[in-house]
């Protein structure tokens, strides 16, 4: 499929403006700020401590002690939500970074030499994608046992043809552009103009598929531990929390609310962010997903 | 009674305005030119009397079309009018059908909706239609897709549909910018004619005054939104009252001065092209049987000398690109040689073509396109240097950055900005400073002012001229434009279907063009001089 | 026009042969040994060694790779270790339960996108547009299996319209069984519906850019007649193609939701295949479910050429 991108044409001093004039972009990125600085705050205090099972405490609703109440184990909902952001946030990063790290080179490469390599490589894709993550995840658990470094790279391998066909098409887009003939009969090799000019040319277009394949990496995640393929206890994670709460519906409403309401926002800080950055710097072009 | 009658009419889009004031009237079977720079209103001027205008635009004055009030009229109004007694033609003939409708649906679709026809009759009127604009269903069946024409045939199905329930006036906006020369004549002659046939009025927008002074009885200049001047064509362009009129003309007509145009001698050549060739994998139409490769280039030989300007004219597809791209290196003969002082660069490795890079360079088309938005002048111009030798130190770098800017007129300070902060004729400049920072000795221009503006073109021009005297570069000029080609070249060199079908000195092809391509190329230029002295004969 | 069909068909061939080959190869690093398994621990090595001669395990690699992929041809799968019964039957059963549960599911979300996105794209930058999107944005967010808790919560538990999980089986009648999928499908359809709703809207904005809806206009069609009859059909393109990706994620989402809703599917089935190491029967699943998103993505690719007649080339 072609793909049509206008470069955009702006200095930094006007993309800042605009950025904080966008609603989608503001409020994404304070969410997400919100999210990693929960992350981060859980490493130094949470309200309670998350590795002390108080069974007297069990299943308690909300109170002012409790603010999101507790679980079967007595543990303090609000700090589980805490500790698990930092699992979340750190599993879609990785997978994030893995297919980025793999995909955009290979696909790059792929666009720059054409023919049977782009044939070859778009075949292999096409491979992958014939495994939904969850069921590559289902494999690789199969093989080395669930765990939250398993659930990563399940979620990884998925991102890597993502990555690979988005930079591809961008690649292809920019390629045939008179600047790159330009560079060509300057003597830039096939190497040097795909760094010098075509990535920072598609790099909006990655990053905005970076904050998409996050999201989806987050809820990925989320599906995997619930299913108990990724991180296991006692490591508090978010799908996992859904899945405790699963079997207490009736009794303890609030263990499945306010994980799945984490979930939620988060997902949805990134999902703005992503479309504020497509909107500002992009104002044309298409989102995929 | 005039057919269209537009009185006083400003446009803003959001706030920003785009009209003002503009005065035009059109009788019926009148055909009336709207001339003007790009940006100066022409096509909001057709959209307002389409109603067809942007979501922030606000119009205010009168238009007034047979008597309805445009401006006030209701959408339902709009939409009998549109298709019915208003055609339009648009520019742009590629991406102007939709791609997954068939063209006998297009073209019966509006008669359907107008007439409340069946599909028989619409299809029966359809196929009339498209066979007056000369695209008869033998050849042409309704059930193409556009993708199976080429743009001259798709802008004639376009035509089809402007005027298939003929219309009482037809707007055609740049209908043949982006056609070539011979393809220009032919859909500037169906357009007269169907307006001869039909009695009716023509409003024709177009940049180019010599197309607009061929066809147009009256003409309306217009420049910033505002009409400067407006009256006869032969009257107007031959008395030229308005300053901004005669400079219009002027540029139209501009022919660069070169003191000593280059003397064919007996100097050693610089660029040599034996016998080249060059087919691409054709489509596979079955599986079973292989594809015929395309040959877009057919052994094609030919010698440039130091220093001499030498123009490579044909019409669109001829192979003229391809052809320039090889000899660029950027792409790789099927058969043949090319040598670049005496040494041959076909065959070679990428490292082994530096010295025949740092001595040719090339200039493109598209001044949008031809720069990398992410980076700034200074390394966008300074990019051929590290072709040299020995790379230059930042600030020797910056020296020659500037040197080359200040030789196409541009200042060092402009080294600090990004390429949207300039003009398409600056950025032109831009690529031409980067051309010759290697102090090359043959630049290959790629139609390097045919996306330009009249007024900016001459400018580029003259420019060319200039370095080609100061620092003796050997041009090789692509171009569909044959006044770019008298305007500065000391050979031309026709080329039609791959080939190369005649070669001579420009004055000599362009006036007696010998082979029928070229006679073709010469007879549809348009030609101002020409145009006005044919329109005041006629007069008397 | 056959040559485009033939093109798609040989890669979709290629990439069934090429993902059977990594299952197979993935089983095979697996440790446990099936007739060790399927014998029990107090059996000797003399048994454990006849079995694997009877099932074939000592062949070489290429031949047990070819046995395998002979009877995956043949929809035999093998026999499963736990059960001892044919895969095939396993699976039968369950597919009847996951199938309809993702057709539903895929019926149900692009019932609900297609009119929204229309509806948000021609009213672009409207009260009715932002709404709309401002819900599509949260329904893309949502997990499906915590939608899926939500809707058992309220609607079981709270209002019991419908049972809160588990399937009675399509012998209770067609009723009774689809009422048990209803609150599943819903789960998984929406936020599915949120994603594609919200690529309709943006590929539909992006053609009613085009030159051609112009044109359109210009033949004095109405804005609505040019939306449904030129803008629309050029529109499906992008939505076709995440269409086919959603199938994917679709049947990965069955997997999690029929575990939400207690149902007796191929997702269950993986699962238990897991814990007890029944690898036959987790290969053949993951076969069977591979193949149907290289199917469904060879009838994207057939259906791109039905809708844009430049894929189809010259006749």
């Amino acid at each position: 499929m072609t793909m049509r991108i206008d470069l955009p044409e702006e200095t930094l001093a006007g993309v800042l403006a605009k950025a904080f004039g966008n609603r989608s972009f503001v409020i994404g990125l304070v969410i997400t700020l919100l999210v990693v600085a929960v992350a981060l705050v859980s490493f130094l205090w949470t309200p309670s401590d998350v590795t002390r099972l108080v069974i007297a405490d069990k299943t308690q609703s909300p109170s002012h002690v409790h603010w999101f109440g507790t679980d079967h184990f007595g543990r303090d909902i609000l700090s589980m939500i805490m500790v698990g952001a930092r699992n979340s946030i750190a599993v879609a990063l990785v997978a994030v970074g893995i297919g980025m790290g793999i995909g955009v080179p290979l696909g790059a490469f792929a666009a720059a030499r054409g023919g049977m390599v782009d044939e070859a490589l778009m075949r292999v894709n096409d491979l992958v994608f014939a495994f939904p993550a969850l069921l590559s995840a289902i494999m690789i658990t199969a093989i080395f046992g669930p765990g939250a470094v398993n659930a990563i790279i399940a979620i990884g391998i998925f991102n890597i043809p993502v990555f690979a066909r988005v930079a591809r098409a961008g690649a292809l887009a920019i390629w045939p552009r008179e600047f790159i003939l330009a560079a060509r009969a300057a003597g830039k090799g096939m190497t040097r103009i795909s760094i010098e000019h075509i990535l920072p040319n598609i790099a909006t277009l990655l990053l905005v598929q970076g904050t998409i394949q996050f999201a989806l990496g987050i809820l990925a995640e989320a599906g995997l531990s619930y299913v108990g393929l990724g991180a296991q206890p006692p490591m508090p994670s978010w799908g996992r929390m859904l899945f405790d709460a699963q079997t207490r519906m009736v009794t303890a409403p609030w263990m499945a609310i306010f994980p799945g309401m984490a979930i939620v926002i988060t997902v949805l800080g990134l999902n703005l962010l992503g479309d504020g950055i497509a909107d500002i710097l992009d104002p044309k072009s298409r989102r995929r997903r | 009674m005039s057919l269209l009658e537009i009185e006083n009419l400003s446009l803003a889009i959001g706030g920003t305005p785009i009209l003002k004031g503009v005065d035009l009237a059109i009788a019926p079977g009148e055909v009336v030119g709207l001339v003007g720079e790009s940006g100066s209103g022409k096509s909001m001027t057709a959209l307002t009397i389409m109603r067809l205008l942007p979501y922030l635009a606000r119009a205010e004055g009168r238009v007034a079309f047979d008597g309805i009030d445009i401006l006030g009229a209701t959408e339902d109004q709009m939409c009998a009018l549109r298709g019915d007694d208003i055609g339009m033609v648009f520019q742009e003939p590629m991406t102007a059908l939709n791609p997954v409708k068939t063209i006998g649906e297009q073209v019966a679709e509006g008669i359907r909706w107008h007439t409340r026809a069946n599909r028989a009759e619409a299809e029966d009127r359809a196929r009339k239609i498209l066979d007056r604009v000369g695209l008869p269903e033998a050849k042409f069946p309704l059930s193409r897709y556009p993708h199976e024409l080429s743009g001259g045939q798709r802008q004639r199905v376009v035509i089809a549909i402007a005027c298939a329930l003929k219309p009482k006036l037809l707007i055609a906006d740049e209908p043949t910018t982006a056609l070539d020369v011979v393809l220009q004549a032919q859909i500037l002659d169906l357009l007269r004619d169907l307006v001869r046939e039909n009695r009716m009025g023509l409003l024709l927008i177009s940049h180019d005054l010599a197309v607009v002074t061929e066809m147009a009885d009256r003409l309306t200049i217009l420049s910033h939104g505002e009409v400067t001047e407006a009256g006869d064509t032969a009257r107007t362009l031959s008395e030229q009252q308005h300053p901004y009129t005669r400079e219009l003309a002027l540029a139209s007509m501009h022919v660069p001065a070169r003191p000593k145009p280059h003397l064919a001698g007996s100097a050693k050549p610089l660029l040599e092209v034996e016998g080249v060739g060059r087919d691409y994998p054709g489509r596979r139409i079955s599986l079973f049987r292989p594809a015929q490769p395309i040959s877009a280039v057919d052994d094609v030989s030919l010698t440039i000398e130091p220093a001499q300007s030498v123009a490579l004219v044909g019409r669109s597809g001829c192979g003229k690109s391809t052809l320039a791209r090889m000899i660029l290196a950027l792409d790789k003969p099927t058969t043949g040689t090319i040598r670049f002082r005496g040494e041959a660069i076909t065959g070679k490795p990428e490292s082994a073509l530096r010295p025949a890079r740092r001595d040719m360079q090339v200039v493109f088309q598209d001044p949008y396109g031809s720069f990398d938005p992410r980076q700034k002048v200074e390394k966008l111009v300074a990019e051929p240097l590290h072709l040299l030798e020995r790379q230059p130190a930042k600030a020797e770098r910056r020296e020659m950055v500037a040197h080359a800017l200040h030789e196409v007129g541009l200042g060092p300070r402009d080294m600090d900005k990004y390429p949207h902060e300039f003009s398409g004729g600056q950025r032109q400049r831009l690529s031409i400073a980067r051309a010759i920072i290697t102090r090359p000795k043959l630049v290959v221009a790629d139609e390097p002012v045919s996306a330009l503006d009249v007024s900016i073109r001459a400018q580029i021009l003259d420019l060319f001229a200039e370095l080609n005297q100061k620092l003796g570069i050997a041009y090789l000029f692509i171009t569909h434009d044959l006044t770019v080609a008298r305007a500065f070249a000391d050979e031309v060199l026709v080329m039609h279907e791959g080939k190369i079908v005649e070669r001579g000195r420009a004055a000599e092809v362009l006036d007696h063009p010998r082979s029928e391509p070229a006679q073709a190329l010469v007879s549809a230029m348009p030609d101002l001089h020409r145009a006005i002295a044919r329109r005041l004969q006629e007069q008397g | 026009m056959t040559a485009y069909f033939v093109k798609r068909l040989i890669i979709a061939a290629l990439t069934l042969v090429l993902a059977s080959m990594v299952v197979f190869a993935v089983m095979e690093i697996l440790p446990g040994d099936p007739a060790r398994l399927m014998l029990g621990l107090n059996a000797s090595a003399d048994q454990v060694e006849q079995l694997r001669n009877q099932m074939g395990l000592n062949a070489p690699l290429v031949l047990r790779y070819l046995h395998w992929a002979g009877g995956l041809l043949s929809l035999d799968f093998g026999r499963s270790y736990t059960y001892s019964v044919p895969v095939i039957d396993l699976v039968r059963e369950r597919i009847a339960v996951s199938l309809p549960l993702a057709l539903i599911a895929l019926a149900l979300s692009t019932i609900i996108a297609i009119p929204v996105g229309v509806f948000s794209a021609s009213r672009q930058g409207r009260a009715g547009d932002t709404l709309a999107m401002g819900a599509a944005q949260l329904g893309v967010a949502v997990p499906n299996f915590w939608f899926a808790l939500m809707l058992i919560y309220l609607f079981a538990v709270w209002l019991h319209l419908v049972p809160a999980g588990g399937f009675p089986g399509w012998s209770a009648g067609i009723w009774t069984a689809l009422k048990s999928l209803l609150l599943p499908a819903v789960a998984l359809a929406l936020p599915q519906a949120a994603i594609l709703a919200r690529v309709a809207r943006s590929a539909l904005i992006e053609v009613l850019n085009e030159d051609y809806i112009r044109t359109a206009r210009a033949k004095g069609l109405p804005y609505r007649a040019v939306l449904w009859r030129h803008a629309l059909r050029n529109a499906m393109i992008p939505v076709l193609t995440i269409l086919g990706l959603q199938f994917a994620f679709l049947l990965a989402g069955t997997i999690i939701i029929e575990n939400v809703f207690y149902l007796p599917g191929l997702g269950r089935l993986i699962f238990q295949a897991i814990t007890q190491r029944d690898l036959i029967v987790v290969e053949s699943i993951v076969m069977l479910l591979v193949a149907a998103v290289i199917l469904i993505n060879l009838i994207v690719d057939f259906s791109y050429a039905v809708v844009d007649p430049r894929l189809r080339g010259r006749q």
